[in-house]
Order: C-alpha cells, then sequence, then structure tokens
C-alpha cells in the first residue's frame, strides 16, 4: 500500500511536471527550428539589410546594431558622458548636457523615432527622449551623432515620448509625472486634483536643419501620460497618447492608480491646435529650459538659456482635445500603417480595443460624449470602438504592423508576442519571447509603410539564456522571421544598458550618407590647428591653450615647457588625416575627466588640471598605425610663480640641458 | 612582354577578394583600379596620364600648392632633403616624373600596393602614406609648388 502510495505520488509529481513545462515557454531545442542560422549568418565583410536603432534606458545611450546578424555597431553617447570618446567631458561637448538644473550627466533614454517623410522613413534623424530630468535630443544619422538635445519645461518626467507625426513637423513630449506647474509650485503633494497639471509640448523640426524648437504646450488635467502615436493619413491631424491614473493617486500607485476599470486614450487635434496658434490664442508663460545645439562646422555645442513657451489650454478652446475611455491603465497607444485604426493596450487587461478613427471623428460630430474629465470631453467607449480583440494573453504592452495587415502585440505577463489581423482581430499565432518582453519592433512597424520581414523582443528578465556574469546579467532581444503565417524565433542577441523601444532601418536609406571624415579646409574651429604650420602654445593668464595636430604618427607639439601648477592647460587637438577610419586619441597623465578621440579633419578639445610639478605624458590613444606607440609627447609643469619660459617643439633635439631653475 | 604583365595583373586581380560593390566609397577619380596594362611604369598607376609643364611656372598654382603643403602634407614632408615620416621634398620633381608624384599624391592605396617605387618608399618609412583626399587639380598645385621648391623659375 504504502508502495502504491508512493508511485501514485511520483506519477502526479511528473504529471504537474509535465504540466508546468508545458505552460512555460518551451527550452530553444524545441524554440529553434531548422534554417534559422541560415538566416541570421551574415558572412564576413558582407553587410547587414537593416540598422536596428535601440533605446539604451538607463544607460542613457543609443546602441545600433545589424539586422538579422544582431551584431553590435556603435554605441552613441546621447544623455550620458562617454569617457571612451570624451563625449559630455570635452569643452565642446559639455554644453549638450547642459539643463536648467545644470548640468545633468545621465539620463533614462527610452523611445526612438526615426524622421518620417510621408509616413515612410527617410533616414535623416533619429529623435530619443529623457525620461528623468525631461528632454528631446536628436542624432543625426550622417555621422551618428547627438547634435541638438532641447529640455522640456512644466514636466515631471518625459517618457510620453518622442514620437513624431507622419512628415516630422513635431516630435511630441508628454509628462510622464503631473507636478505643480506655473508661479505656484511649493504645494502639499495631497492637493494633486487641484494643483498639478499634465503638459504635452509639440516640438517642431525644422524640415532642412532639424533644428528643434518648443511650438506649443497643451495643458492638461493632472494624469500620468505613457506612450504615445501620431496619426497618419486619414488621422495625420491627429495624435494619440495614453494616459493612466486618471485616479489622480498621489502615492502607492501601484494599487491607487489601478481602481478604475477604464483610462484614457487622449486624442489631440494637433492641426486644429497650429490653428489657434497662429490665431493668437497662446499664452506666452515664463519656462526656464536649455537648448543645446552642435555645429558642425566648429565642433561647438551652445546652451542658450530660453526664457518663455507658448501655451494652449484645450479647456478653453473645447475643440482640440478628446478623451476616449481605453481598459486597464492603458500603456501602448499605436496607430496602424493605414491611420484608420488605434490600438490601445491596457497592461492590466486581457483584451485589446482597437478604436477607429472615422467613428471617433462620428462620435466627435454627434456629440456622443459620456461626459467631461477635467473640462474635456469623454468620447463614449462603444462610440470610438472598431472591436476588441478577445483573450489575447495576459498583459499586452505594444503593438506594431507588418506590411500584409497583420499586428504584433507584446505581452509582457504571458511573455509572448501575438500576431492578429487588424480587420478581422482574431488571433493568427503567438510566440514565446525570452523572457517578459516590453516594447518589440517590426521594421517601419510604426510607419505608413512598414518594411516588415522580422518582429524583434525586447526582454526585461534574460535569467538562463546567457552565460552568468553574476547578479547583474545581460539584456537581450530576439530576432523572429515573421515572413510566413507561423512567426519563427532565429536567434538571441544582448543588448547594452536596458532596451526599452527601438526602431529598424533598411541600411540601403543610411549607408549612402554616412559621413567619412570632416574636410580640413572647412574646419571652423576656433582653436583649430590646420596644418602644424600653425600649431603652437599660448598663455592667457592662467590659461595655456595648446593649439596641437595629429597625424599617423606624431604629436606636435611633442615637447612643452613653461607650464605652472594652477594653470588650466587647455589642449585642442585637430586631427589632420583626410582619410576615413583614421581616429586620432589623446590622453595625458592625471586627467580627471576623460580622454578624446579626434576625428579626421576634426578638433576636440582636453582641459587638464596639473596638481603638481613634474614631466607628464600625453599619447594617442587609438591605435593608428605601426608606430603608434611612438605617438607620444611631454609637458613640463613647473611650480607656481616659477620662471620658466614658455616652450614647444617637435623634432628638435636640444644640448642635454642642466636643469629646469 | 605586355602580354605577360597583363596576365599577371589578372591573377592578382582574381586572387583578390571580391569588394562588396558598396564599398566603393570614393566614386571619384582618387581611387582608380590597377590598368591592366601599366605603358610606362615611371609614370606611375592612377588617373593621371599626361601632365604638361609650363615654364615659367604659374605663380598661382604655387601659391595654392603651398598652402595645401601646410595644411595637409607638412607633417610628414620636409621641404629639404630630411625624411621624418616620409621623405623630404627636396629634388622630388628631378627624380620622379610629374604623372608619377601626382599619382602618388591622389590614388595612394594603389600605390602602395602595386607601384614598386612607392612599395621600395614604404619599406624605407615604414608608414604607408595617409589618402589626404586630395583632388588631381590640387595634386597640380602641389606639383608646381615642389617646382619651385626644387629652385624651378
Amino acid at each position: 500500500m504504502k508502495i502504491l502510495t508512493r508511485h501514485a505520488l511520483t506519477l502526479a509529481i511528473i504529471g504537474l511536471g509535465t504540466a508546468m513545462f508545458s505552460c512555460a515557454p518551451k527550452g530553444p531545442k524545441e524554440a529553434v527550428t531548422g534554417g534559422a542560422a541560415s538566416k541570421v549568418y551574415v558572412a564576413p565583410g558582407q553587410y547587414d539589410e537593416f540598422y536596428n536603432i535601440v533605446s539604451g534606458g538607463f544607460n542613457g545611450q543609443i546602441g545600433i546594431y545589424g539586422l538579422p546578424s544582431g551584431r553590435l555597431f556603435r554605441i552613441i553617447p546621447v544623455f550620458s558622458q562617454f569617457p571612451e570618446n570624451g563625449y559630455g567631458y570635452s569643452e565642446e561637448s559639455k554644453p549638450m548636457l547642459n539643463t536648467s538644473h545644470g548640468y545633468v550627466p545621465w539620463d533614462d533614454l527610452h523611445h526612438i523615432a526615426l524622421s518620417v517623410t510621408n509616413g515612410t522613413h527617410d533616414g535623416r534623424w533619429a529623435f530619443a527622449n529623457a525620461n528623468n530630468t525631461p528632454r528631446v535630443a536628436r542624432v543625426d544619422l550622417k555621422t551618428f551623432h547627438t547634435t541638438e538635445i532641447i529640455e522640456l519645461p512644466n514636466s515631471g518626467g518625459n517618457h510620453s515620448s518622442p514620437f513624431i507625426t507622419e512628415n516630422s513637423e513635431y516630435v511630441v513630449a508628454g509628462t510622464r509625472f503631473s507636478i505643480p506647474i506655473g508661479d505656484k509650485t511649493d504645494v502639499p503633494i495631497s492637493s494633486y486634483k487641484q494643483n498639478f497639471k499634465g503638459t504635452i509640448s509639440f516640438i517642431s523640426v525644422d524640415k532642412t536643419s532639424g533644428n528643434m524648437n518648443i511650438a506649443f504646450q497643451l495643458l492638461t488635467p493632472g494624469v500620468n501620460f505613457d506612450l504615445a502615436r501620431a496619426g497618419k493619413g486619414p488621422s495625420g491631424g491627429w495624435f494619440f497618447f495614453s494616459c493612466y491614473n486618471t485616479e489622480q493617486a498621489y502615492t502607492l500607485l501601484e494599487v491607487n492608480a489601478s481602481q478604475k476599470d477604464k483610462d484614457f486614450i487622449m486624442a489631440v487635434n494637433w492641426k486644429k491646435a497650429e490653428e489657434y496658434i497662429k490665431a493668437g490664442k497662446g499664452k506666452k508663460v515664463k519656462a526656464k529650459y536649455a537648448h543645446n545645439v552642435l555645429d558642425e562646422k566648429t565642433s561647438m555645442t551652445t546652451s542658450t538659456m530660453m526664457e518663455e513657451v507658448l501655451q494652449l489650454d484645450p479647456t478653453e478652446l473645447k475643440d482640440v482635445v478628446y478623451f476616449i475611455p481605453c481598459p486597464k491603465s492603458p500603456h501602448g497607444c499605436d496607430t496602424d500603417p493605414t491611420g484608420e485604426f488605434i490600438v490601445g493596450s491596457g497592461k492590466l487587461a486581457a483584451l485589446i480595443p482597437v478604436f477607429s478613427f472615422t467613428k471617433i471623428q462620428q462620435a466627435i460630430a454627434n456629440n456622443d460624449f459620456e461626459g467631461e474629465f477635467g473640462g474635456i470631453p469623454v468620447i463614449k467607449y462603444e462610440s470610438a470602438l472598431q472591436g476588441e480583440v478577445k483573450k489575447p494573453g495576459l498583459g499586452p504592452l505594444h503593438t506594431e504592423f507588418d506590411d500584409a495587415g497583420n499586428a504584433y502585440t507584446s505581452f509582457f505577463v504571458s511573455s509572448e508576442i501575438v500576431k492578429w489581423n487588424v480587420k478581422t482581430l482574431e488571433v493568427i499565432d503567438r510566440i514565446p519571447t525570452y523572457y517578459s518582453i516590453g516594447h518589440l519592433c517590426v521594421p517601419g512597424g510604426p510607419t505608413a509603410k512598414p518594411w516588415g520581414k522580422y518582429v524583434i523582443a525586447y526582454n526585461k528578465i534574460t535569467k538562463d539564456r546567457y552565460l552568468p556574469t553574476g547578479p547583474e546579467l545581460t539584456q537581450s532581444a530576439q530576432l523572429y522571421d515573421i515572413s510566413g503565417e507561423k512567426m519563427q524565433l532565429l536567434l538571441d542577441f544582448p543588448t547594452v544598458g536596458e532596451p526599452h523601444y527601438a526602431e529598424a532601418i533598411p541600411a540601403s536609406l543610411i549607408q549612402p550618407n554616412s559621413v567619412k571624415f570632416y574636410k580640413i579646409e572647412e574646419n571652423a574651429h576656433p582653436y583649430a590647428a590646420k596644418g602644424e604650420k600653425e600649431a603652437r602654445v599660448e598663455r592667457k593668464g592662467n590659461q595655456v591653450h595648446v593649439y596641437m595636430t595629429a597625424i599617423r604618427s606624431h604629436l606636435t607639439p611633442d615637447n612643452i615647457e613653461g607650464v605652472k601648477v594652477g594653470d588650466d592647460v587647455y589642449f585642442h587637438v585637430t586631427n589632420l588625416e583626410q582619410d576615413w577610419d583614421v581616429p586620432h586619441g589623446f590622453a595625458i597623465k592625471g586627467a580627471s575627466n576623460a580622454e578624446i578621440l579626434v576625428m579626421p579633419g576634426e578638433t576636440q578639445t582636453l582641459k587638464w588640471k596639473p596638481l603638481s610639478t613634474g614631466v607628464f605624458p600625453f599619447y594617442c590613444t587609438d591605435f593608428c598605425s605601426a608606430l603608434h606607440q611612438e605617438m607620444q609627447g611631454y609637458i613640463r609643469v613647473s611650480p607656481a610663480g616659477s620662471g620658466v619660459p614658455l616652450k614647444f617643439s617637435t623634432g628638435k633635439v636640444e644640448t642635454e640641458a642642466t636643469g629646469g631653475n | 612582354m605586355k602580354l605577360f604583365i597583363f596576365l599577371l595583373v589578372l591573377l592578382s586581380v582574381s586572387c583578390a577578394p571580391d569588394k562588396p560593390k558598396t564599398t566603393e566609397e570614393y566614386p571619384d577619380l582618387t581611387k582608380s583600379a590597377p590598368e591592366a596594362v601599366i605603358t610606362d611604369p615611371t609614370k606611375g598607376i592612377g588617373a593621371v596620364k599626361n601632365v604638361t609643364l609650363k615654364t615659367p611656372i604659374e605663380q598661382e598654382r604655387v601659391s595654392r600648392g603651398l598652402a595645401i603643403y601646410e595644411m595637409k602634407c607638412s607633417a610628414c614632408h620636409k621641404l629639404d632633403e630630411t625624411r621624418i615620416v616620409g621623405p623630404g621634398w627636396k629634388g622630388v620633381t628631378k627624380s620622379r616624373k610629374p604623372e608619377w608624384i601626382m599619382n602618388m599624391i591622389t590614388n595612394v592605396e594603389v600605390m602602395l600596393d602595386n607601384d614598386a617605387e612607392a612599395q621600395k618608399l614604404l619599406e624605407l618609412c615604414l608608414t604607408r602614406m595617409p589618402n589626404q583626399n586630395v583632388s588631381i587639380g590640387d595634386a597640380r598645385d602641389i606639383l608646381e609648388f615642389m617646382r619651385k621648391n626644387d629652385g624651378e623659375k
């Protein structure tokens, strides 16, 4: 009897185990089927088909990967200092990280928006948001440099950003945290309902230069803005924002912001807002925010502190902003390629509502409202709804689209991607991710012209997928083939930072425009030495400016004397090379900031403050030639007030000196 | 003999790995392919086939050539015989044909890989002369400046 019981127990345990395994995502051996390796193999010397431009989350950077190989090509520092190349440390780039709070050398970069023309990728710029100290950055895809950062005033944290309109007219910036704004900001936290406001900034993008400017801000009731998408085609003049915490909770949001059955998608008629701005309905208010722009000709970044911003109050204008109820704290808010359908993803919901732009317009025309929230009309849920995707999975987050009328939604709680048809709202296929997917990306997925072919999952947990590296594990992405009816897992690849949103774009839209070097003739840096003849050292009070040149394989000047303790020494290094892929580096002993990398034809400046006397070596850090190890020099530092004269040379051999003093 | 050289070049070309087409980053004349038939090896390899020199030397070219020299060349080439990174320029117009000099400036990668005289210099200097992206017109100005440096009037 005992034996029988034991057997039964064993069987039960086996049964239970089997059941558990069949619920959990299948192991890699089952998931990866034949042909996966050949589909991601990019032979040595061959190129990937797509660039994958991936947010770095808490590292404040952007990672550039190739698809389908998953190879990492570049890390672009955006909101974070980067000692590897001196970004945020060099005198030229420091102003890029200036804000109204002073120098903020870090941020939390969540989302990417690639520039579009007629709703289609044009390969010009990538925009990215700073979630912490609210900012939007623009990266030039010719140089892969961060060329502009604008701060957002009256924002508590820029999460709902930097989504873009179909001709790159605007990128938006919606605050995640509502806060008290204006003159009265020192108020009790418990006065949230009364004093806290949300803002959505519409940042205009200059068609030629790409330069950003806050065109206007919409004032909104105090809620949390999460994500957004512009309309396109018929809905091109509109923008859609998901918002949660319509409970207006200010503590234990986990519980208190999850009370209501429905929160909102906020629909904004931005064309109408533009009309009101033109008609002078905007109100100028005082606001302090930094606007930082890189001039590629001088390599210098200028930071300007702005003084005011134009605001529109939609409660006064009535026909600019509408709320649409959306179940359970909506997160993703995505418009399909036709612009007719808006997909809301309640992160606590077990269904996906799909709204119709046509129905929204009809509801507005018919005054089909269920009431108001904070002075803004609320459209009836049923009036705006096209239909619901039933039982798609648990915890829908984000939706991307392919070029064949299908949608791909990520499910965080059930760790899967679900493919469904936008017209029929029927689930077609589902595939596990490893593990806990957040954002996902189909090349061109948010545009009017998806390129299709792949979906990439950006996962929050990797657990047992990679060799362990202590308690902190690699972050990762997974590549799936979507060319057939069934999705197929092809590849896991590690990512730097924590990937949130990403976009993928055909290499052919970027590769031909890539800058290879800067023309030395066009270098307009005020401290450039355009040729060794211009290399020199100048003293201005306690500032010593070294106009230095670098070429394979020497620095000029490479012997400098007459520098004193207490001086500020500026090494302005000009790379005289005029060929692709020949950067030079510059580093000096005891530098408390970083090294700098100088691209061919460019000038970069490292500030160095000697604290003690002695002879300090400096050298090139980027292996440049067979004689790279010879690319070095010395600087002599004498005591403050010493009479050692300023002198500098290269290649000059003197008779042995008898001593400094 | 010509046929032999032709075959040799063909052979070396066919041994080299095929580069992807998109790496042709300089569609201009600065990176022309090795020619199938090298008619006059003393003229080097490249787009420059025949240079006509004028006497007296062209002063406008000399001043433009000097400016380019100071920006792009002087870090490695002195105007006397001293070799620093590259050889000094004194006498270069006497020992090399004008075409060879201009091809060396504008087509340096191919010259260093295929021209016997350029390869001898590389063995001597041990640093590959960089491509400084000098146009053919600018190379002509540099050549005129070299003539002036060699005492021509």
